[in-house]
């Protein structure tokens, strides 16, 4: 219903024709699965973006519709209060290497990790990296400007703002890590002295 | 009792340290210990059970009554006395119901065993009836306009994006030689990826000292997806493991596997 709604004001919002997501597909999926923990059957109603970027075999995208979506997600992104982006890199490091949180089988009391290494080669001493995301060690070498800062901040908060469709969890955006861990992950990946930027051999 | 004395044994904790794993592979080799899991599942598909006191000989897996050589490469399928697409899992809860009486609100309380656990009935079950599919052409049945919704409900729900991390089975399955951290991640959508991931469940987890089936491994994924609870036997169950097996179609059964 939730879905629906959402899909209404998007389409009504930029006046073209809805798209056929089938009703049907989300009631047999809510038929199929149980709240368990903290994974409740809340979480299978999509929202805008997540219903867009359904297409089986990646099916050409409407622009339209791609462009008011990328510019919405754009507009929502939360910058730190303080204008401060910088957190701690040593905590940043061990938020990377987390994979835990909001699985139904973890403590949700405990904070969530940001699981990147599971995607991207990051400190080049840790070996055991995932493929799916480019690899990020020495991203640092990229500096600390403003436009850096942003644009960092961005593709952590809401990675859609940029790359419509993008694989990458939305951190900020959907409370996955909390201001302070992002800063942390921003200092991870930016300051000089972390492990992301040392040497490689 | 023998077997489940061995199970015992093999059912090491997962917790346990590299020296009792090493001291494990030593001891077994290469050999899969998956091979007392069909000896046991053999046993309970000749065993009296449930008020009728039958076996599950009668049971007719697509083939025919009592067929189980190549059986299991043919499903998901449709099956008209019930008028579903049922996977071997649901297939096998039914003939424990029609045929020894058993209900299926006890048979399917507990699909899959936890760590720790003996394995189950049905773990036991499907891994002998993999067994009698060893080296068997994957075809899952499509002839029934059933069997083909049921493939295209597959394929969507591969693609359905949603929960905090907007993950859907092709976020991690759909390219070809990505891993996430150490763990190659089989590309589904492509034949020969999804023919050797398809082929080789159930299978024997090291890490966990247990047979796992394909039913597990969905739900197992889903809860990595940070999607609830897998309803045992569902429809997203069954369509995604159609979806998997028509684009493993022409492959080669190999299961029971080992994985870490
Ligand atoms: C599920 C996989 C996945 C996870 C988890 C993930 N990423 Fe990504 N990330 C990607 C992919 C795929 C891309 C490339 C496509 C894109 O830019 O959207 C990417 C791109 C990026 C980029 C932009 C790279 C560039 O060259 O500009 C940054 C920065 C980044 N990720 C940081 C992180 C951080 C930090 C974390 C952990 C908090 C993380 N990612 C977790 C998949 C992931
Ligand atoms: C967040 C990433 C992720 C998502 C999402 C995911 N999986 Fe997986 N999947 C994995 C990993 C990692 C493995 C390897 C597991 C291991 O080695 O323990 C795996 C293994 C598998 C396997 C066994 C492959 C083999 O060769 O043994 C199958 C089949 C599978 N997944 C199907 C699915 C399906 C269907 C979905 C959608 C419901 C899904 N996965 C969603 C990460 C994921």
């Amino acid at each position: 219903m939730k879905t629906t709604l959402w899909k209404m004001t998007l389409l009504l919002g930029i006046g073209i024709a809805p798209t056929a997501v089938s009703e049907d597909l989300a009631a047999v999926i809510q038929a199929s699965f149980s709240d368990r923990g903290q994974a409740t059957l809340l979480r299978l109603e999509q929202d805008p973006l997540q219903q867009h970027c359904s297409q089986p075999r990646d099916q050409p995208v409407d622009d339209e519709i791609a462009m008011a979506l990328r510019q919405q997600r754009l507009d929502a992104v939360v910058f730190p209060a303080d204008g401060d982006f910088l957190g701690d890199w040593q905590r940043g490091a061990t938020v990377a290497a987390s994979g835990r949180g909001l699985q139904f089988n973890d403590d949700p009391s405990i904070a969530n990790g940001g699981n990147c290494y599971a995607c991207h080669q990051l400190a080049p001493s840790e070996v055991a990296y995932g493929t799916l995301g480019p690899s990020l060690t020495q991203y640092g070498l990229r500096g600390q400007s403003d436009a850096m800062l942003r644009y960092t901040w961005t593709k952590l908060w809401d990675t859609h703002a940029f790359n419509l469709c993008s694989h990458m969890p939305r951190f900020g955006a959907q409370k996955i890590l909390d201001e302070q861990q992002l800063k942390d992950v921003m200092a991870f990946l930016l300051d000089p002295n972390s492990s992301v930027n040392q040497p490689t051999e | 009792m023998i077997t489940r004395w061995c199970l015992l044994w093999l059912a090491f904790p997962a917790w346990a340290d590299e020296g009792v794993f090493d001291q494990y592979r030593d001891l077994m080799g290469d050999d899969n210990p998956a091979i007392f899991v069909i000896d046991e599942g053999e046993e309970f598909w000749y065993q009296s059970q449930g008020p009728s006191g039958a076996t599950l000989e009668a049971c007719d897996l697509g083939l025919g009554a009592g067929v189980t050589r190549g059986a299991y490469a043919q499903f998901p399928r449709y099956f008209a006395d019930t008028d579903r697409v049922m996977d071997i899992e649901t297939r096998l809860i039914h003939c424990m119901e029609t045929l020894q009486g058993r209900d299926r609100t006890v048979t399917a309380a507990k699909p899959y065993s936890l760590r720790g656990d003996f394995g189950t009935e049905l773990e036991a079950l499907v891994t002998w009836l993999a067994a009698e599919s060893e080296g068997v052409v994957i075809a899952p049945e499509q002839g029934h306009l059933k069997e083909r919704a049921m493939y295209a409900l597959g394929e969507e729900i591969f693609f359905y994006r949603a929960g905090p991390h907007d993950f859907s089975c092709a976020t991690c399955h759909e390219q070809s030689d990505k891993r996430i951290r150490l763990q190659q991640l089989p590309n589904l959508t492509d034949h020969h990826d999804a023919a050797d991931a398809y082929g080789s469940w159930p299978a024997y987890r090291m890490s966990q000292g247990l047979v796992r089936t394909m039913g597990w491994r969905l739900q197992d994924c889903f809860r990595q997806q940070r999607w609830p609870g897998l309803t045992f036997g569902s429809e997203v169950s069954i369509a995604l493991q159609t979806y998997m097996a028509v684009n493993a179609a022409g492959g080669i059964m190999t299961a029971p596997g080992l994985k870490r």
